[in-house]
């Protein structure tokens, strides 16, 4: 059984098979058999974030799952988001404020922000800082990042009225 | 690093999970959210040979409300928890304690039955289902047996759990309208694990307590129901009577020295937060006006 288990999954908006083993977690399986290499491996133990990917619309940590958990489930990853348009404003907002300095955390960031700003149109910086709690940056100091997503979050609810 | 090489079966009921845990005993793992068996594996803590995966098991998923007992299925995950009106109706420490419980990515996979069956001394949950008096009802072949919460705990990641059963559900009874509840914990961010937490239930009685449970966390093997509380039951809680308390508490604990904080800072934090406790519960500000312990 530790025999390679077929998958079928939803990758971005398209369907993907693969043989997998099952000792394969979903961040490896993402950057090595697909080529995914925006989603980055840090810890490995689901401390650091910076793996942060959307399965079934929810983030998660992808270090922590295994990609045979992910058979017939829809995996979104930083490619995803970023060539959607989804969170151009988001990005131009990081980029704007000096929120990203060597970048490996980044597409963690920007997939755990924008989860907050799906939910919360408004958040003051606690809740910004709670919500991106469980994403480390060795840069930053966190306060660009805050005012990032605080900047969009401004701008979007003005684009809304 | 990464796991190493393990066996996968993705079971299709819990009769099926538990033929495979008979089988192969402990040397399965069970995987429900993965996400301190994950990271146990990823740290090579350990290997097992078989995962067995229930993640699959709609039938031990939700939260439903049956006269005064609250039942929760082992699947819910912490997101579910956490938004669920029926927990912040009937058992709102649970509520609070969740937002305590790592961050919003670990919490949309993490499961309470996952929690409670891995039994970390640091963690929330496993203290709330004390406090909270909680029924852990586990299935094997032989049937169901039904375990209150305080005999589940045994010690560090130890449970009355065999390699043969499973966490099926948790009962909690609905908490009454005079009742209230106290939770925090110490953390040195938010989100990571408690250097001391104490979640407590109580039932109010005029100014005074009429019943109190208090679990604390992380400053022993197992959560800790304190049994110092006793001495604040019934009586009008005096400075000199929370003091009391709080020496009896310390001489009861036995916390653990690690890279976190020594034994001895464990022990002043518990007795701070009973003293924040009982402040909170009574509405009496004085109580915690320090120069406690």
């Amino acid at each position: 059984m530790t025999a390679l288990t077929q998958i079928s999954l939803d990758v971005n908006g398209e369907r993907v098979d693969a043989h997998v083993l099952p000792r394969l977690n979903l961040a490896d399986f993402l950057r090595e058999h697909l080529q995914l290499t925006g989603t980055h491996v840090g810890c490995e133990h689901g401390v650091c974030g910076a793996c942060t990917v959307r399965v079934n619309g929810e983030i998660v940590r992808s270090c922590l799952m295994l990609a045979v958990q992910t058979h017939g489930a829809s995996v979104q990853t930083i490619e995803g988001l970023s060539d959607s348009g989804e969170i151009a404003d988001l990005q131009a907002a990081f980029r704007d404020r000096n929120a990203l300095q060597c970048g490996f955390c980044a597409p963690g960031m920007l997939m755990a922000a924008q989860d907050l700003l799906k939910q919360h149109a408004e958040p003051d910086r606690k809740l910004i800082r709670e919500h991106l709690s469980g994403n480390y940056c060795r840069c930053t100091g966190y306060h660009a990042i805050i005012d990032a997503v605080e900047t969009t979050a401004r701008r979007r609810m003005r684009r809304e009225l | 690093m990464k796991a190493s090489a393990f066996s996968y079966a993705r079971a299709t009921s819990v009769g099926d999970a538990l033929e495979l845990l008979v089988a192969h005993g402990d040397k399965a793992k069970v995987l429900s959210g993965g996400q301190s068996l994950m990271p146990a594996m990823n740290l090579r803590l350990i290997s097992p040979e078989l995962i067995v995966d229930i993640g699959e098991l709609a039938e031990l998923r939700g939260i439903a409300v049956r006269g005064d007992v609250l039942n929760i299925g082992a699947l819910t995950r912490h997101v579910d928890l956490l938004n669920s009106p029926d927990i912040a109706a009937h058992a709102p420490l649970l509520t609070e304690a969740i937002a305590h419980v790592a961050h919003p990515a670990i919490r949309n996979r993490g499961t309470l039955g996952g929690s409670l069956a891995h039994a970390d001394p640091a963690s929330e949950l496993p203290a709330c289902m004390v406090a909270l008096n909680a029924i852990i009802i586990i299935r094997g072949q032989a049937g169901e047996r039904r375990i209150a919460a305080e005999d589940f705990f045994t010690g560090i990641y130890e449970t009355a759990l065999s390699a043969q059963e499973l966490l099926v559900a948790v009962e909690l009874p609905v908490t009454k309208k005079e009742s209230a509840h106290f939770f925090f914990e110490f953390a040195r961010r938010h989100g990571d694990y408690a250097i001391a937490g104490l979640a407590a239930q109580a039932i109010m009685a005029g100014g005074r307590l009429g019943g109190l449970r208090m679990a604390f966390f992380a400053v022993g093997d197992r959560p800790v129901l304190a049994r110092a509380v006793n001495k604040l039951v019934n009586v009008t809680i005096t400075p000199a009577a929370l003091a009391d308390a709080a020496t009896a508490l310390g001489e009861e604990l036995d916390p653990q020295d690690d890279q976190q904080a020594p034994a001895s800072m464990r022990r002043h934090l518990a007795k701070v937060l009973m003293a924040r406790c009982a402040s909170a519960l009574l509405g009496r500000p004085e109580l915690n006006a320090g120069g406690l312990v």
